[in-house]
This record gives structure tokens, sequence and C-alpha cells, in this order.
């Protein structure tokens, strides 16, 4: 089933188009991933699909409604989660509370239950704090439980945000460069994650520079230059497209 | 975060204590008028401190809301007769709507653009108290009727230190439990990262709001009660300067730290009591202290001491 639709879609900044007339979709469940070189517009894409940035023409589709132009925090509420590329981490907390904002939606937070402490509210706290330890675990990060943000390693704090992401319970989440400054190691380890979040019913929108991580997930492959869509398909097929190795992959890319 | 709430309430419990015992050491009614003055102005400054600490906003006019409380809820019961708590809560109530009706276009800017906003919103109050001299008294001020509930008259500095240290002692509580439920991560969430806050489902300039007219209410409160306590009411107390008072005792206290605004409250007003020589150059010693905390103590007393501390121990 498709879940995304994205028809038309156009984006300037003033006189500078950055996304042009692009349309696609995203099947329910799959690992999509968008690729294309530096300045192709992939963030902006990210950006209009969770809110952040209106379109200047176009539509989105989230499961058959029309989210266009709909604040992000209410994208969140219909199930649209990211991480950011340039990660964007609350450093003024705990780890554990990163994760624990993740699950504001879960939580409803009211004011005067919350002024007064009823003990529905500290109830539901320590249940949802139990769960935001469990999300840790799952993502790695067992031994950051007890840890303040600002204190963690970048690789580290990479996985945070995933499972903040992850806590929100998306149907859909987007995924801006997740291997960016991850060593090999740590890199290996990421296909898996992204697999067992897409084994629980998430669909996955992957933006990535690292190739070989694409064509290690992916289910689909979109290709983007200068905003427009340059081919789309299978890693197979977009491997072997012409127009694909001559803009973006270059000579060494198919061996990569 | 278990151990900050025990933290919280073991703070709660020495302040409790704190102010059970004090009348037993304080030597005269001065003394007492000092420690009242330093009551109320930490009820703003707790409330200043959820928004500029932990929201991460700014406001250089809560003195104007300070005083529209001053100024309401006397001239409430006074013309129109109601009790002064009625009034009191009446003055607290029409404080947060007027709040919420200029939260919304003032807390879309950020920055040095909200901060002159809140500075324009503020000095328009303080205009409006010195220029509607009917209803006001103008630059003079005016008398304001003594408080009473339940018929019973608020009457002399014991009265007054108990009511003002039971609303402190409530204010800390609410505020200790706001800190540590989901709306205080909320808060200081979109002060680590809006984009990342918005992204998780908070509606940021609802929090925003929320947290302005919260702020906004516990001042027009503190004015309220500081009219009734003082008996004579001033735009004096409503003036930029005031503001700026309030601002520098939680930068001075420590930024997200609840018993730091209450100290930087405590300090800052005791200061000016202990340096009366200097009293023309009192602007001067705050600006001395705001500078002095932002360059040597960023996070202010409080944090900066609690910091120091856990390093010590470990």
């Amino acid at each position: 089933m498709t879940q995304l639709v994205v028809e038309g879609l156009h984006k300037s900044f003033g006189a500078f188009a950055v996304l042009h007339d692009l349309t696609f979709s995203i099947r329910e469940g799959s690992i999509h991933s968008i690729i294309g070189p530096n300045g192709a517009g992939k963030t902006t894409l990210f950006n209009v699909i969770t809110g952040l940035y209106p379109p200047t023409h176009g539509r989105v589709l989230f499961n058959g409604a029309d989210i266009t132009g709909r604040p992000a925090h209410a994208l969140a509420a219909l199930g649209i989660s990211r991480t950011f590329q340039n990660l964007q981490i609350f450093l003024n907390m705990s780890a554990l509370d990163n994760v624990l904002v993740g699950y504001h939606l879960s939580c409803r937070p009211r004011l005067l239950p919350s002024l007064f402490r009823w003990p529905a509210v500290v109830r539901r706290d320590h249940e949802y704090r139990q769960r935001a330890e469990q999300l840790m675990a799952f993502v790695g990060l067992s031994a950051f439980v007890g840890a303040e943000a600002s204190a963690m390693p970048y690789g580290a704090l990479k996985r945070l945000e995933l499972a903040r992401a992850l806590a929100v319970q998306p149907k859909m989440l987007l995924l801006d460069e997740p291997a960016a400054g991850l060593n090999p190691k740590e890199t290996g380890d990421l296909d898996t994650l992204i697999q067992r979040i897409a084994e629980r019913g998430v669909t996955i929108v992957l933006v990535e520079h690292d190739m070989r991580l694409v064509w290690a997930v992916s289910n689909h492959i979109l290709v983007l230059d200068e905003g427009r869509k340059l081919a789309e398909g299978t890693g197979a097929e977009v491997r072997h497209n012409p127009d694909v190795v001559a803009a973006y992959l270059g000579e060494g890319g198919r061996h990569r | 975060m278990v151990d900050h709430r025990r933290k919280g309430t073991r703070g709660l419990v020495l302040l409790a204590l704190i102010i059970v015992a004090l009348p037993a050491v304080i030597p005269n009614a001065y003394i007492y008028d000092v420690v009242i003055l330093i009551g109320i102005n930490a009820i703003v400054c707790i409330g200043l401190n959820l928004l500029i600490g932990y929201a991460g906003q700014i406001s250089l006019g809560h003195a104007g809301f300070f005083g529209l409380g001053a100024y309401a809820s006397p001239l409430l019961s006074d013309r129109l007769d109601w009790p002064p708590a009625l009034a009191l809560l009446a003055a607290a109530m029409a404080v947060g709507l007027l709040s919420f009706a200029v939260a919304k276009p003032i807390l879309k800017l950020r920055g040095h653009y909200l901060a002159m906003a809140t500075l324009g919103l503020g000095i328009i109050i303080s205009i409006v108290l010195n220029q509607e001299g009917q209803l006001t008294g103008g630059p003079d001020g005016m008398p304001v009727p003594p408080f009473s509930l339940l018929g019973q008259r608020a009457e002399g500095e014991a009265t007054w230190y108990w009511i003002v240290g039971a609303l402190l002692l409530a204010t800390v509580w609410l505020t200790l439990n706001l800190v540590d439920s989901p709306v205080g991560r909320a808060l200081r969430a979109l002060h680590g990262s809006e984009v990342a806050a918005a992204v998780t489902g908070i509606d940021v300039l609802r929090y925003k709001i929320m947290v302005f007219v919260l702020s906004a209410v516990l001042a027009s409160v503190a004015g309220s009660v500081y009219a009734h306590y003082a008996g004579f009411i001033t735009p004096s107390e409503a003036t930029f300067f005031r503001s700026i008072e309030f601002v520098t005792m939680v930068v001075l206290g420590g930024m997200a730290s609840t018993f730091g605004a209450l100290i930087g409250a405590a300090l800052l007003t005791a200061l000016p009591q202990v340096l009366t020589p200097l009293q023309d150059y009192q602007m001067l010693t705050f600006g001395a202290v705001l500078v002095g905390t932002m360059v040597f103590m960023p996070k202010g007393l409080v944090p900066s001491l609690a910091e120091r501390l856990a390093r010590h121990r470990r």
C-alpha cells in the first residue's frame, strides 16, 4: 500500500529553486533511500515532508490525507518522525529525558495534573521511563541510561536521536544521513538496526551518502539531482542507469 | 531523575523548616520587612525562571505584570468593593488573559526581537499606570485597602510573613512538580532545540504561551500581595528597572534552578539594604552583578556551586 505521495512538489528560497516538480511515492513498510550529490535537495525534501518548511507548490499525502503545509508537531501526531543530519539533541537534558520527550504525544501532558503531581501523572511517567530505557537498550545505549546528553560521544548521540524518533512511535521514520561521522563498525551495526526497525512495520526513508549502507538495506531508491528526479527503482536498476552513473556515481561508484 | 526529585523534596522540606524557624531569629520589624520582600520577589523570580531558565525565552517586561497585579487588586476591592481575596484572583485572571492575548504575536519572535517586544510591553504598562491618574493616582501612587479573608484582616509584619511564606512554599512546590513532569520536559526540550521539539510532537508555540502566561500570573499574584502588604503603591513598581531587577535575580541565582531563583531574589533584595550608602548607585550595582554573573558564572550561583560540589565529591 502506498503510504506517502509527493505530487509536483516545488520549493524555492527567494529566486533559488531547490526542488522542481518532484513526484514520487513510498510504499508502506519499505526501506526507501533517497540519494544524490550534495545540494540535490534531499534535506529540503525531508524538511518539507516533516512540516518544517511549507512547499512553494505541490502536495504531500500521507496515508491518503493531504498533509501539505501542516506544522511539524501535527505530523508527528500522524506518525511521521525523523532524525537530523546535524544532530538536534536536547543537550540541556539527560539521555533518558531526551528519549522521554519522544513520548510526549503518548503522555498527552496537561498543566494542572502536572502542577499538582496527580498520582496518575507519576504512574504514567514511571511507565514511560521504563519504556524509554528499553528503547535505549534496543538502539544499544544501555550504558548511557544515566548519562547527561552533553557528555556523550558523537556516535552515541546519533543513536540517541534514533531512540527519541522511535519513541514518537512513527509509522514512517525519516533518517537524514544516519551513518555520517560513524566508523565502519558502527555503520555495520546500523544496517541491522535499520532492518530491525523496518521489521517492526515502520516505513524507513533514508537519505545517505554511505553507498554500502544504501545498497545493503534499500528496497527502493530515488535519485535526486539539482532538485529533480533523475531515476528511481531497485538498487540494481538504479546502479545500472546510465544517467545516474554519469551524474552521480561516476566510474568508481559501480565498484564501491 | 528520581534522584533529582528526591533533591527537590529535600529542598522543599528545608525551605519549610527555614520559614518556620526564621521568626525566632528575626529581631525587628525592619528585618521582617526585608524577608517579606524577599518572599514576594522570589515568587516572581521562580515564575520568570520557568520562562527564562527552563523554556529559554526572555522577558524584560515582567514588572509590568507585577504592577498590573499590584494596581488591579486594590482597585477592584476599593472601587467595586470586592473582597480582596477575590480581587486578587480576578486580577491574576485578567493578567493571565492579557498575557495570553499578547503572547502569540510576541512569542513568535526570538532572541533580541522577543526581548524588545517584552520590553515594549512593560514600558506600555508603565506609561498607562503613570498616565491614568484618575484611576491610579498617577506618579504619586495610591493607597491600598488592607487585605482581609473571611473577616480576618491581615495586619502587621508577622501576619504577612506567614502569608508570604505559605505562598512561597506553595509556589516552590508547584514549580518543582511542573519541572519534573512531562510539561517541564517539553519546556526544557524547546529550549534545547525547537525543531527537534516540534518533530517529536511538541506544539512549541503553545508551550511558550503556556509558560509565559503562567509566569505572568505568578508575577501578578506577587504584585497584588505586595500592594496589600505595603498599603501604598506607586508606578515605580512597574518600571523597566524593576523588570531588569527580576531578570538579574534569576540570572544570578541560576538558570533552570528553582532554588537558584529563590536565592538570587534573596541576595539581590537584601543587597541594597546592606548597601544603603550606595543607594544612588543601585542601578550600577545591579548592572555589575548581571555582567559579572554572565562573564564568570554563566550558569548562575546555585548550578555552579552544585557542579563544583559534585566534582569535589568525586
